[in-house]
């Protein structure tokens, strides 16, 4: 038995659509969270946080559950497209937005947090409009937070097992990603392979990683704060 | 079942049985392990799953005192490697197999049968993972033997273990499903829906064993379960969940 490239080719698809999906719609919500001053944000702040304390068993149950025809959500997928969304790429994609919504949130809106308010102040005195001022000054600041929230959302994807084992159904090249694989083979004693496969994902992810840190690294280094 | 956490285990005099068993025993085994603990103050504590997980985690030691499998194989496959007493190897039950759909279906399955699977609007079909479930093997064998295999293999949705291919049914996410009658017949789906026996001919017989394990604490204690199973009380328990009993 080799490596499942199948597997890991999908998985790796998945990564890069989530991240990137992630990057785009966390970005206003972490502008959200830095910025605004109402008094419940906690609440918000709460409820992003919670793919990160709750089972991912727990998430995958109710995202199965919304997906299904039983919910409104998911009878208009249906009416929609015909089908349901369990068991299709892109209801992995969902699951894994909202199970990694929290690792490119949170780096993302400490980051804008971070930015110093005498620039984002100067800007807006300058006559600079809020927008402006986001992609002139504040996410230029940020870089270095963009890239660790996006890295750290693709590498949680990467590893993603709970939520796709309850809404996936194992389809080869539709929902079979690498863990779901590597459990696979370890329920059915093929450890040689499942080590292999392992060994693979482990590999990848530190490469990832460590690339993303090394970037970020010189990133600070060469950043505008004097 | 038992509930209570370990701490309170000092106090009682019967020590706690752990069985690992096949997820189509969930009903049937809960009901037939309650009765047990009533009558003979013993604790019984059960942990379902696939059953070739459940004999891998049985191989790297999870501390089970009896196994009960959907099929042979595996508990065959313990005693050959030590981690089962031989001795004790007992079938228990003949599992059947069905091929269920939501009551609200359109599909016309107890006249139809698995020609059903061939209707547009079917559109993902869940069966159990036939790499380490054996209702999933059996799934994969009626398929082929009713000719259908190569038309419906792009369709199928593993679930990890029966119980999971049932529910991947049952919430409406796969239109049509492989599962055990004795989910088919258990309260919870009881009435959600309508099956269609899958001929015995269809696929190789689901004979299920059970063993006592040879890392047990308790071996007594197990082989006494065990002989409460071939009784009738419990028999005839597992004849009302869906299974049949291997001399009838």
């Amino acid at each position: 038995m080799t490596i499942d490239w199948q597997a890991f080719w999908l998985t790796l698809q998945l990564a890069i659509t989530v991240s990137a999906i992630l990057l785009v719609l966390g970005l206003p919500v972490a502008y959200w969270i830095a910025f605004s001053g109402w008094r419940w944000k906690f609440l918000v702040e709460a409820v992003v946080a919670l793919p990160i304390v709750l089972p991912p068993t727990v998430l995958g149950f109710y995202v199965l559950v919304a997906l299904g025809p039983r919910s409104p959500l998911g009878r208009w997928w249906i009416a929609l497209t015909g089908h349901t969304l369990a068991f299709t790429f892109s209801g992995l994609v969902i699951g894994s937005i909202l199970y990694s919504l929290p690792f490119a949130v949170q780096p993302f809106a400490a980051s804008f947090a971070g930015v110093d308010r005498k620039l984002t102040a100067a800007s807006a005195t300058l006559g600079a409009s809020p927008l402006r001022t986001f992609f002139r000054v504040i996410a230029p600041l940020s870089i270095p937070g963009l890239i660790t929230g996006t890295a750290l959302s693709f590498a949680h994807t990467m590893g993603e097992f709970g939520v796709v084992l309850m809404v996936g159904g194992n389809i080869p090249g539709v929902t079979r990603t690498v863990s779901i694989d590597i459990f696979d083979r370890a329920q059915a004693s093929d450890y040689a392979a499942a080590n292999e496969t392992a060994l693979l994902l482990l590999a990848f992810s530190f490469v990832v990683l460590a690339v993303v840190y090394g970037v970020n690294r010189k990133a600070w280094v060469i950043g505008p704060v004097k | 079942m038992c509930t209570t956490a370990g701490w309170a285990q000092e106090k009682t005099s019967s020590p706690e049985l752990v069985v690992a068993a096949a997820a189509d025993l969930s009903t049937a085994l809960q009901e037939i392990g309650d009765n047990y603990e009533r009558k003979t103050g013993a604790k019984i504590k059960l942990s379902f799953g696939a059953s070739g997980a459940l004999t891998q985690q049985i191989q790297n030691g999870a501390p089970f005192d009896l196994f009960f499998s959907a099929d042979m194989d595996y508990p065959r496959q313990l005693i050959a490697a030590g981690d089962a007493d031989g001795a004790s190897l007992y079938q228990y039950a003949v599992g059947k197999l069905v091929l269920w759909v939501p009551v609200d279906s359109s599909l016309d399955v107890a006249h139809k049968g698995m020609d059903v699977l061939l209707d547009p609007s079917v559109k993902k079909i869940a069966i159990a993972n036939p790499q380490h479930a054996p209702y999933g093997r059996a799934a994969v064998a009626a398929l082929k033997h009713a000719g259908l295999y190569d038309q419906v293999n792009d369709r199928l949705v593993l679930g990890e273990n029966i119980s999971q291919a049932a529910q991947f049914v049952e919430s409406g996410n796969a239109q049509a499903g492989f599962v055990a009658l004795a989910h088919a017949v258990a309260p919870f789906m009881r009435g959600k829906g309508k099956y269609w026996d899958v001929p015995a001919e269809f696929y190789p017989p689901l004979a299920q064993g059970a063993v006592v394990l040879s890392h047990s604490q308790h071996k007594k204690e197990a082989a006494d379960f065990l002989q409460y199973i071939k009784m009738k009380e419990a028999s005839e328990l597992l004849r009302k969940y869906g299974f049949t009993m291997p001399q009838s």
